[in-house]
């Protein structure tokens, strides 16, 4: 594209145009504080494995799950910043591709329970009691670990690719596009609901035995769980800001603020976007897998609109666009749910509600916006 | 009914009517035979289904009189033996002697029946009240016993019948007879009959008809007579052709249905989104208000004026639209206004208002659902096609309740100035805002427009289904698509959207069940959206966004 | 800018890190915690709230009466917001955070599903209220809801009788989920033991929240042409009442086509007008109509409560079956506790076994030896004009619990625990 307008108009002189696609990554110190974050973090589960219960030290396997819980949501959210933040495109319907990866690891963890079901047939329990005598064929190599990360990648990015497609190719926009997302998820919800269609139904997966050969409950399995959820977060983390930091990060940043007048300039707004959306939603799909097992559950619940839009507060509250955000919102969110949900199980419904009036009216920037002002004021007042 | 069951019917109905027979001198003495009530009041089925037999072929209205008492729950049996009949307002009857007492003793306990006993109740009445002086009594009897009778009853239809004046009883009466005389031994006799019944056109009498034309294992049919065969067999094929169109009529009313369900739910939706391009998810919450109001106006008729309870639902509609108006224009106020021009935004404070919303009702009503109860005029229904399809009252209300919304809404968008103003503002703002439309005031009170259909959408909900916190979700997606299909700033749209969509939902549904009707018309209308993207009515104009 | 970046990741780690470490719950000394799980939010708060009012009231009752060995029970109540994730999240937090000796709760079985792996690798104790489909036997879980042959099989024979309206045609009407379907599966090889061929068997499943019957009734009209027809409706819940309203309306008496229900109870029938619906039936353990003093003190003792606490709609309140359920499953574990003189989860599970309780259902009910189902007995009732029931049958005493039932092959092996 640059190509384009240099032969047009002459190439610039090199001092006018800022420096492209040198900028680091991170800053030093950045990177200096997501290790940081890192080790702490994985410090967690060694704590929980190195020392027995009552110990000052230790850290309980509630903990561990839980947080492991929360950064699964943090990397969902992660991967709807970059589309919404970056790209302008608000998805209702990310629950979707979040809860598709999950059913695909879900389906090699039935399969490992091998016979050890209620039933001790080679089918899963629901299978049995449908009546059903062997596997439908998209069941088919869902045995092999390898086949089924496969899926875990493929069927929302390829959802997702073939919807974008369509989708961005006649120029659906903003609120539209956010409603028939809705839509998606609301028909591919409906779908799994039916015991027919071969995923469980209501029900879904669950009773889960092992993973890879170990067992899925043992503190081991759940500490090595939990680093790859960490790993996992890290590395897209990096691999988002590469992203956003290259060139085809402006142009989105460009599309999102004006895409007509970036389609005037030459640029063709749709693979862009459909990049940023396929890359999401191969993320949401990730999260989705690394969430099952941890979780031991999935059913078609996840696909709900009411879960997608709460992931959408996840990012808002933290701050749009900024990519860490989008994890510190997960968590403070979530954190505040499992808190209220214990001691003021009344009020939960209250407090989410006014958390999405309070942050979309007075804090549209977030908790990262807020820090950013906050520490503007203060940086100012140091002077 | 197999011959066999038949035969075996037929003999003990004989030797109960053999046995009334012999007693009837007896049964002539004042009041009801106290042997009859203590067996009604005892615990063997069998002996009070033919104590019920037995006081219906007696002729005196005070057998019927224990017959209905029973059917209805008022009748009592005390522990000495006495059965008395609840005459209402606290007062009594003993059902043997005919005195009146001045209170129900305190040791009476209910006689208790089951369906079974009720089927036996209904058909002893019917046999005595063929004779009743009014005709629609008449009538309904004869309707009843065409539905099921014993071949035992038929010299009483023939005595009817020879009686009969009234044109539609005398129908009944002769259908009912047909239904027996299909057993008769006489071939002509079978013939019409076979005849008669097919002309009714009633899918009921399939079975039987069909069993005539049943083969066994020779290949003998079990009606032997060639002639009556194929009378049966064209009575069938009437039938069977009755029975398509009624599956059509019945489709195309339950799709015309649906869709006003879905255009009243969702045109408050597609005025607010055309007039200010928010999709307002807090929109479930407003039909939820409305249908509590619906439920607090009841509340308050059945406490201050019971007269008038059947009249509730007329009420309950300027106090739900004034209502979710109220909330509505508040809503927009405190927070819609502050988030012009950012649509993704409005979305989510939407939703939380949403949140907030269902669970104050939670706390305030309580979790449970509240029970609205339909109007007694909006009760039953209308039987049409000879009563194979049954157009509900309740439905047809909202039909034309909706409708007549449509048409106060058109009236209000174009002939009043508010209405000009909206339109105005939907087309271009910034122009609107200059030539002098106030757009803050005109947004509110669309707003609260938008709101208060909502309200009287939740209104007829009510009568439609359960009233609870969560009423609301269902519709939510729904109205979406509804709105997002019809396309923005056209009531015509909406329209045809919302009939459009229940239509097809409602053609798709037998064929495919009802969930996948439902994701097929989810993903028609995405693919329909990236085909249109601006809706089936799209607003002209050649801007660029 | 970096500065910014650091200060952003060290928020971003702390707030994840402090929300592990939840406020440890301290345990008074003369307390004992029990857990109620039960969803206070969300779609299923409609069943749920009420089975977490009648624990309190139940576990108010114990402490007034001297409480469990001497000590006080402490509720602890958490809201899982009909979330399934969030159900295993909260019963690991009951049992390893603040360290509940019992817990009773769920009524979904995905609910039920999803805590299992919790219960049984923390080795806690749960106590479930509600019907279910059986085909389930777990160590750390007691049932005090009916086995589908405490409650469908006796439903449908009672339907066949003459009593019930000799029905030869049947129409298996439920919610797509796993309960309907496995009734549905057990009824039909029921029915085919007796004799009731395929082509006068229909199953029809609807979703969740479905709300427009026109269809299904209209069929069922259709169906019922070809001679009498009885509806099994295991719809969930409130799905019910658009279904009946449909009913009533479409001028299907109960005299024509009787429909038994399964989820329909005194607390759904609150939310309906009963009048097109007298005649209907349903089949429970227990009905609030049934008269014996246990009964008659229960319902004055829950009317009181709910006046007391203030409870939405405290004068038109009911009880039903789950909330027995819950009353005498709390009960039990009472019972069990003072037998074992401790609340070790091993030793209570011995111990409810064999335990048995006067319940307000008019009879003894015990907890069967090994099967962790209680041996209860079957009624069979028909709607009232003021949305109570009718009792129309009732099994002579309680009967022992089949979890694993006969008519699903593979469950051959399995009569005998």
């Amino acid at each position: 594209m640059n190509r384009t307008l240099n032969a047009t108009l002459g190439a610039p002189p090199a001092a006018a145009l800022p420096a492209l696609a040198r900028r680091p990554l991170f800053s030093p110190r950045a990177w200096l504080a997501l290790a940081a974050a890192c080790a702490l973090l994985a410090l967690l589960p060694l704590l929980n494995l190195a020392f027995a219960p009552g110990h000052a030290l230790h850290v309980s396997s509630y903990a561990v799950a839980l947080l492991g819980k929360f950064m699964c949501y943090a990397l969902a959210a992660l991967a709807l910043d970059l589309v919404w933040g970056y790209a302008g495109i608000l998805s209702l319907g990310h629950g979707l591709f979040f809860a598709l990866g999950g059913y695909a690891h879900g389906m090699y963890l039935m399969r490992a329970i091998g016979r050890d079901g209620v039933y001790q047939s080679d089918l899963p329990d629901f299978m049995v009691f449908l009546n059903w005598k062997e596997y439908p064929w998209y069941w088919a190599f869902t045995e092999h670990f390898w086949y089924a990360a496969l899926l875990v990648v493929l069927v929302p990015g390829v959802l997702a690719f073939v919807f974008g497609y369509f989708a961005f190719r006649s120029r659906i926009k903003g609120v539209y596009f956010s409603i028939i997302t809705q839509a998606l998820t609301f028909a591919a919800m409906l779908l799994f609901f039916r015991n027919d269609t071969g995923f469980g139904g209501n029900n879904g997966f669950t009773d889960f035995k092992r993973i890879l050969g170990f067992p899925i409950t043992a503190p081991g399995t759940r500490a090595a769980l939990y680093w790859l959820t960490l790993a996992a977060l890290g590395g897209f983390l990096v691999l988002a800001r590469a992203v956003t930091q290259s060139k085809l990060g402006r142009v989105l940043t460009a599309v999102r603020d004006a895409e007509n007048r970036v389609r005037f300039l030459g640029y063709e707004p749709l693979g862009f976007k459909l990049f940023v959306w396929t890359l999401s939603a191969v993320m949401c799909g990730v999260a989705g897998a690394l969430y099952v097992p941890q979780v031991g559950i999935i059913n078609p619940g996840e696909m709900s609109p009411e879960n997608s839009i709460e992931m959408v507060i996840w990012v808002a509250t933290g701050g749009r666009g900024t990519l860490v955000g989008p994890i510190i919102g997960a968590g403070a969110v979530n954190g505040l749910k499992t808190w209220f949900t214990s001691v003021f199980p009344e009020f939960w419904l209250y407090a989410l509600g006014l958390i999405f009036v309070l942050v979309t009216l007075f804090l549209p920037q977030g908790i990262v916006g807020l820090a950013r002002r906050l520490y503007a004021r203060f940086a100012e007042g140091g002077r | 009914m197999r011959i066999a069951d038949l035969a075996a019917r037929t003999r003990r109905q004989l030797s109960a009517w053999l046995l009334a027979m012999a007693l009837a001198p007896a049964a002539f003495a004042a009041g009801v035979d106290p042997d009859l009530l203590a067996a009604l009041a005892g615990d063997d089925s069998q002996a009070r289904l033919e104590a019920v037999a037995r006081l219906g072929q007696q002729a005196e209205p005070a057998a019927a009189d224990v017959l209905e008492a029973l059917n209805e729950d008022r009748l009592y049996a005390t522990a000495d033996g006495r059965v008395l009949i609840d005459t209402g307002g606290g007062g009594a009857r003993d059902a043997a002697s005919g005195q009146e007492l001045a209170a129900m003793p305190g040791d009476a306990s209910s006689v208790t029946i089951n369906n079974r006993l009720r089927r036996a109740i209904g058909a002893a009445l019917a046999g005595s009240r063929l004779f009743s002086p009014d005709p629609a009594v008449r009538l309904a009897a004869a309707q009843r016993l065409s539905g099921g009778a014993d071949a035992a009853l038929l010299p009483t239809l023939e005595k009817a019948l020879a009686d009969e004046r009234h044109p539609a009883v005398r129908q009944a009466l002769q259908v009912a007879a047909a239904k027996l005389q299909l057993q008769s031994d006489d071939p002509q006799v079978r013939r019409r009959a076979a005849q008669l019944l097919g002309e009714t056109r009633d899918a009921a009498f399939r079975p039987v008809l069909a069993a005539m034309l049943a083969q066994d294992g020779q290949g003998a049919y079990a009606e032997p007579d060639a002639g009556v065969r194929e009378a049966a067999q064209a009575a069938l094929r009437a039938i069977d052709r009755h029975l398509a169109t009624i599956e059509w009529s019945g489709n195309l009313f339950y799709g015309i249905s649906l869709g006003s369900v879905l255009l009243l739910a969702a045109l408050g939706l597609a005025i607010t989104f055309g007039l200010m391009g928010v999709i307002n998810m807090a929109h479930g919450e407003l039909l939820m208000i409305g249908a509590y109001a619906t439920y607090v106006v009841q509340g308050l008729f059945r406490a201050w004026a019971p007269a008038w309870l059947d009249w509730y639902v007329i009420a309950a509609l300027p106090v739900a639209f004034v209502a979710t108006a109220l909330v509505g224009m508040a809503l927009e106020r405190t927070v819609i206004r502050w988030l012009y021009g950012r649509p993704l935004e409005t979305l989510l404070a939407t939703w939380g208002i949403s949140l907030i919303l269902m669970q104050a009702v939670r706390s305030l009503f309580g979790a449970q659902n509240v029970e609205v109860s339909n109007p007694a005029w909006m009760s039953g229904g209308l039987s049409v096609l000879g009563g194979g399809l049954v157009l509900t009252y309740n439905r047809l209300a909202i039909i034309v309740f909706a409708l007549l919304v449509v048409f106060f809404v058109w009236l209000l968008l174009n002939h009043t100035r508010l209405g000009l103003f909206v339109r105005a503002i939907t087309q271009n703002r910034r122009m609107a805002d200059c030539v002098g439309v106030p757009t803050g005031r005109v947004d509110m009170l669309a707003f609260g427009l938008g709101s208060g259909i909502a309200g009287l959408a939740g209104v007829a909900l009510s009568q439609l289904g359960n009233v609870g916190p969560d009423l609301g979700r269902g519709y939510l997606v729904d109205s979406f698509m509804v709105v997002v299909l019809g396309g923005v700033g056209q009531l015509a749209g909406t329209v045809v959207a919302a009939l459009g969509l229940g239509g097809v939902n409602k053609f798709l549904e037998p064929y495919a069940g009802a969930v996948m009707a439902k994701i097929a018309i989810l993903v028609l209308i995405v693919l329909f959206v990236q085909k249109r993207p601006q809706g089936l009515f799209a607003p002209r104009g050649r801007s660029v966004e | 800018m970096n500065r910014r970046l650091v200060l952003k990741q060290l928020t971003a780690a702390t707030l994840l890190a402090a929300s592990g470490w939840m406020p440890q719950a301290m345990a008074a000394e003369d307390t004992i915690k029990v857990g109620i799980l039960h969803s206070l939010s969300g779609t299923m708060a409609i069943s749920e709230t009420s089975l977490k009012d009648v624990a309190l009231m139940t576990i108010e009752e114990i402490n007034a009466s001297g409480g469990v060995m001497g000590k006080k029970l402490e509720p602890v109540v958490v809201d899982p917001a009909s979330n399934w994730p969030l159900f295993a999240e909260k019963a690991r937090q009951l049992i390893s955070q603040d360290k509940v000796a019992v817990v009773f709760g769920c009524w979904t079985s995905v609910s039920r599903k999803s805590v299992l792996p919790v219960f049984k690798e923390l080795n806690g104790l749960l106590f479930y209220p509600v019907q279910y489909e059986g085909e389930e036997l777990e160590k750390n879980v007691f049932y005090t809801g009916a086995a589908p042959n405490q409650q469908a099989i006796p439903a449908v024979e009672y339907l066949m009788s003459e009593d019930g309206g000799g029905a030869k045609r049947f129409v298996l009407l439920g919610t797509d989920y796993v309960y309907p379907r496995t009734t549905n599966k057990i009824l039909r090889a029921f029915l085919h033991s007796k004799g009731v061929k395929d082509e006068d068997i229909q199953e029809v499943y609807t979703p969740f929240g479905h709300s427009d019957y026109q269809t299904i009734v209209a069929n069922i009209k259709k169906f019922a042409t070809g001679g009498r027809t009885a509806v099994v409706s295991t719809i969930n819940g409130d799905s019910n009442v658009p279904f009946y309203k449909e009913l009533g309306n479409a001028g299907l008496k109960a005299t024509d086509v009787p429909v038994v229900a399964f989820s329909v109870g005194e607390e759904e029938l609150r939310g309906v007008d009963t009048k097109p619906l007298v005649g209907h039936l349903a089949a429970w353990n227990y009905f609030q109509s049934i008269k014996n003093p246990v009964n008659t003190a229960f319902i004055d003792k829950w009317k009181a409560y709910a006046k007391a606490k203030g409870l939405p709609n405290a004068d038109t309140v009911v009880t039903n079956d789950p909330m027995e359920a819950t009353y005498i499953g709390i009960h039990m574990w009472k019972q069990a506790v003072e037998q074992a003189k401790t609340t070790d989860v091993d030793k209570v599970i011995e111990a409810v076994g064999g335990q048995s309780f006067e319940s307000p259902s008019g009879f003894t009910v015990t907890m069967d030896k090994t099967n962790h189902h209680l041996h209860k007995p079957v009624y069979i009732g028909e709607i009232r004009a003021d949305g109570q029931f009718n009792v129309v049958w009732k099994t002579k005493g309680p009967i022992r619990a089949q979890p694993w039932s006969p008519f699903i092959p593979g469950n051959e092996g399995k009569q005998d625990l």
